[in-house]
């Protein structure tokens, strides 16, 4: 036990076999030609030939056993592809969902993320319009509900399978009381920051390329100065955002009652740490698919260019949850205690 | 990845939280601000005595990366002056890799020992960025080498024994190739100092030199070799010797007083801190990357700017909304009734405007990041 800020020799593995998947399988293109809707039906199925769908999940389940850091990369992955696939929230959902067909990938689970309303709705689940199976809190408890998915949803920003799921009709079945759906939204946080993570390193990937390529008053467009400056930023926030996602992911599966000590900067609990990713990684993809959007100029604009893809999913992705505000706030309750009165 | 210090550091961090208990008193941050030196003599002679600097020091004793970036983290987060040494245990990294073995028994000694301070004679008054630029002469005269010129910003030199003095010994070579680096005891005659006074407190110094005679035994690296020299130093500072946590003390005042002031339940307040916990934490984890880098070997330069960049700008965020929050009580300066965060949230306005200007600004450190990590064209 000591300080190794590397990613694991399986993890590097990891990461170049999905990369390498995502860039041959799902180039942008596809992402294009699954919107509006958000999900490839074949695509998916392919990934079920990865084994991805249950390789969290544990090996006498018939999952593979990988561990949340491996899972942050394999999030990471889907980020930077944009793959229209509900992989992220399919692999949250399976830290309480153990069904062999969950686990095979031929069900797809969703994470609805706020607790169903008075009548036993959740509204706008993300994976929602295309998830068989539903985990998530109605009342005082977790229940996870089997049912048809509707296969439409409401057009959106970020091009998500998004939709309005009952938490009452269908074959539901109660897991336990809602403290128990926790574990699955910090999972939920922590592989959603991890792919907001790989939105902004592609995005910067994109706007690198491009000012290098483009030219004007007869030089690369990036060797202004003001145009190197705001990419500069960009690396700084994605490495930034990648170790404190790990650093949850690391303090999620490691440590029991984890440090608070935020005054002493001194923080190893893991849903405080998967809350922190979430909100910092969603500043870092909002910030890069800002900046790689300008930096294109007016063809940045057109629909035809792929950083577009990026800028609407950077929002949909980091928004879906709740308002930053929202999300901030349950973040002070946790590190400085709530509100009395 | 793995985020758990290993037994033998948490001891080593244990002893430096015990030691800053001790030390780190109200009376010594006191101390700071009325003299405007960024440095606690007993507290060095302790860390000397234990036989932690020579432990902490890259080359020497253990030299782990990762204790030195505890070391100083800690030491920054507890307020600690710790600028002095910091600056001396670079220097005595620099000799140890560069220099004679008769320099290093003359000199390293004196700052493991936490007794010598040392200070960084490089930019000049019309020379910081472009520091490879800089006019001050050494020339060759005989066995001695003569030196005249002046220096900007030589922070420490009226406390420091040593001064380690960037000068140009060749005309005709390249900028970068005609500097030679010098080490010599700040009580060598033709050495004159004159304090700059700082919106931050910090009184550093202008420094002239006139006729300054020393020998070859002053020549550190080697001669025309002054710009690897340079090299050397900021790659031993590593972006690991604190600078990257200055907020957290700043948000414990703040906290503090708003709690007590009935204040610290305004979402909006408690949003702002919640987001700055975060910066606080995402900086320290970039600050250990670059220690870790170092301590498996590479060398993290490129890295040390980036921390910089972003731990500097999520400081003075952080100074920024608590004087905003504290309004009036945010005005009011150490001692004062009333003032917010003991009158921490009023100095760290004054301080952290410098954090993103010395040590090479955030501007050099983003070029550094585009040319090379992002791979652009030489900007224009
Ligand atoms: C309190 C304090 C303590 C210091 N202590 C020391 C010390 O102990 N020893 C020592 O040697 N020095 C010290 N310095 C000097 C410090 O390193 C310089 O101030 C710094 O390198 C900047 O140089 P400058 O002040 O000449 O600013 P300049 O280089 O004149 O810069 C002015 C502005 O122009 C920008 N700029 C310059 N070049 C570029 C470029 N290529 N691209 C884009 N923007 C650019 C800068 O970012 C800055 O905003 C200290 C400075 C301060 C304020």
């Amino acid at each position: 036990m000591s300080v190794d800020l590397g990613l694991s020799p399986d993890q590097e593995s990891i990461a170049e076999l999905f990369d390498g998947f995502f860039s041959n399988e799902a180039p942008p293109a596809v992402a294009r030609a699954a919107e509006p809707l958000g999900f490839d039906r074949d695509l998916w199925n392919k990934v079920i030939e990865l084994g991805a769908p249950g390789m969290g999940s544990a090996p006498e389940n018939g999952g593979g056993g990988a561990s949340l850091g491996d899972l942050v990369v394999v999030a990471e992955t889907v980020g930077r592809s944009i793959a229209p696939v509900p992989l992220v929230d399919h692999l949250a959902a399976l830290s309480l969902l153990t069904d062999a067909d969950l686990v095979a990938g031929e069900a797809i689970a969703a994470v609805a993320v706020r607790p169903a309303d008075a009548n036993g709705i959740w509204s706008l689940v993300p994976t929602g319009a295309v998830a068989d199976v539903v985990v998530g809190v109605d009342g005082d408890e977790t229940v996870v509900v089997r049912s048809a998915p509707p296969m439409s949803g409401p057009r959106n920003h970020g091009s998500m399978p998004l939709a309005d799921r009952s938490a009452r009709e269908g074959s539901r079945t109660v897991l336990g009381p809602a403290s128990l759906f926790d574990a699955v939204l910090d999972r939920w946080k922590l592989l959603t920051a991890a792919a907001l993570v790989g939105i902004a390193d592609a995005a910067k990937e994109l706007g690198v390329a491009y000012v290098k390529d483009r030219e004007q008053f007869g030089v690369p467009v990036g060797s202004f100065q003001a145009v190197q400056h705001g990419l500069a930023d960009l690396p700084v926030a994605i490495d930034g955002g990648r170790l404190l996602t790990h650093k949850a992911a690391w303090a999620l599966e490691n440590v029991t009652d984890g440090l608070l000590d935020w005054a002493n900067n001194d923080i190893t609990d893991g849903p405080a740490l998967a809350t922190m990713a979430l909100l910092f990684a969603a500043d870092a993809a909002v910030m890069a698919t800002d900046r790689s959007l300008h930096y294109h100029g007016g063809y940045g604009f057109a629909e035809e260019y792929d950083i577009q893809m990026y800028y609407r999913r950077a929002r949909g992705w980091s928004l879906i949850l709740n308002d930053p505000t929202t999300v901030s706030l349950s973040l002070a309750d946790r590190l400085f205690g709530s509100v009395e009165g | 990845m793995d985020f758990s210090l290993s037994p033998e550091v948490i001891e080593f961090r244990d002893e430096i939280r015990s030691i800053v208990r001790e030390f780190v008193t109200p009376e010594i941050a006191d101390r700071m601000h009325t003299t405007g030196v960024f440095d606690a003599p007993e507290l060095n002679l302790e860390l000397g005595r234990r036989g932690i600097l020579e432990r902490a020091c890259p080359g020497l004793g253990k030299g782990d990366p990762i204790e030195m970036y505890v070391m100083f983290n800690e030491l920054e987060k507890a307020g600690a002056p710790y600028d002095g040494l910091a600056v001396a245990l670079m220097i005595a990294a620099v000799v140890n890799k560069l220099g004679t073995d008769e320099q290093k028994e003359r000199i390293i000694p004196s700052i493991i020992s936490g007794e010598a301070l040392v200070c960084m004679g490089y930019s000049e008054a019309d020379f910081g960025s472009d520091v490879a630029s800089i006019k001050t002469r050494a020339v060759k005269d005989g066995d001695e080498w003569v030196i005249n010129g002046s220096k900007m910003w030589t922070t420490l030199a009226q406390v420091a024994e040593w001064l380690i003095l960037l000068t140009r010994t060749d005309l005709d070579l390249p900028k970068h190739k005609g500097l030679t680096m010098f080490i010599l005891p700040m009580n060598t005659p033709g050495i004159t100092v004159e304090p700059v006074h700082t919106l931050g407190t910090e009184i550093t110094n202008a420094t002239w030199y006139d006729d300054v005679r020393v020998g070859d035994e002053a020549v550190l690296g080697g001669e025309n070799n002054g710009w690897r020299t340079m090299t050397t130093v900021l790659a031993f500072e590593r972006g690991v010797m604190g600078g990257t946590n200055a907020g957290v003390p700043l948000l414990r005042h703040f906290h503090e007083w708003a709690e007590a002031n009935g204040i610290f339940d305004e979402p909006t307040t408690r949003e702002r801190m919640a987001r700055s916990v975060i910066d606080m934490q995402v900086a320290t984890l970039l600050t250990m990357r670059s220690a870790w880098i170092a301590a498996s070997g590479g060398m993290p330069g490129l890295e040390g700017s980036m921390t910089k960049v972003f731990a500097v700008e999520a400081y003075q965020r952080a100074s920024r909304w608590t004087q905003a929050t504290a309004g009036p009580a945010g005005l009011l300066q150490f001692h004062e009734e009333g003032a917010a965060g003991e009158g921490f949230v009023e100095y760290d306005a004054r301080h952290s405007p410098v954090m993103s200007i010395y040590g090479g600004t955030t501007e050099i450190n983003r070029n550094n990041i585009a040319e090379r990590h992002l791979g652009l064209p030489k900007s224009r």
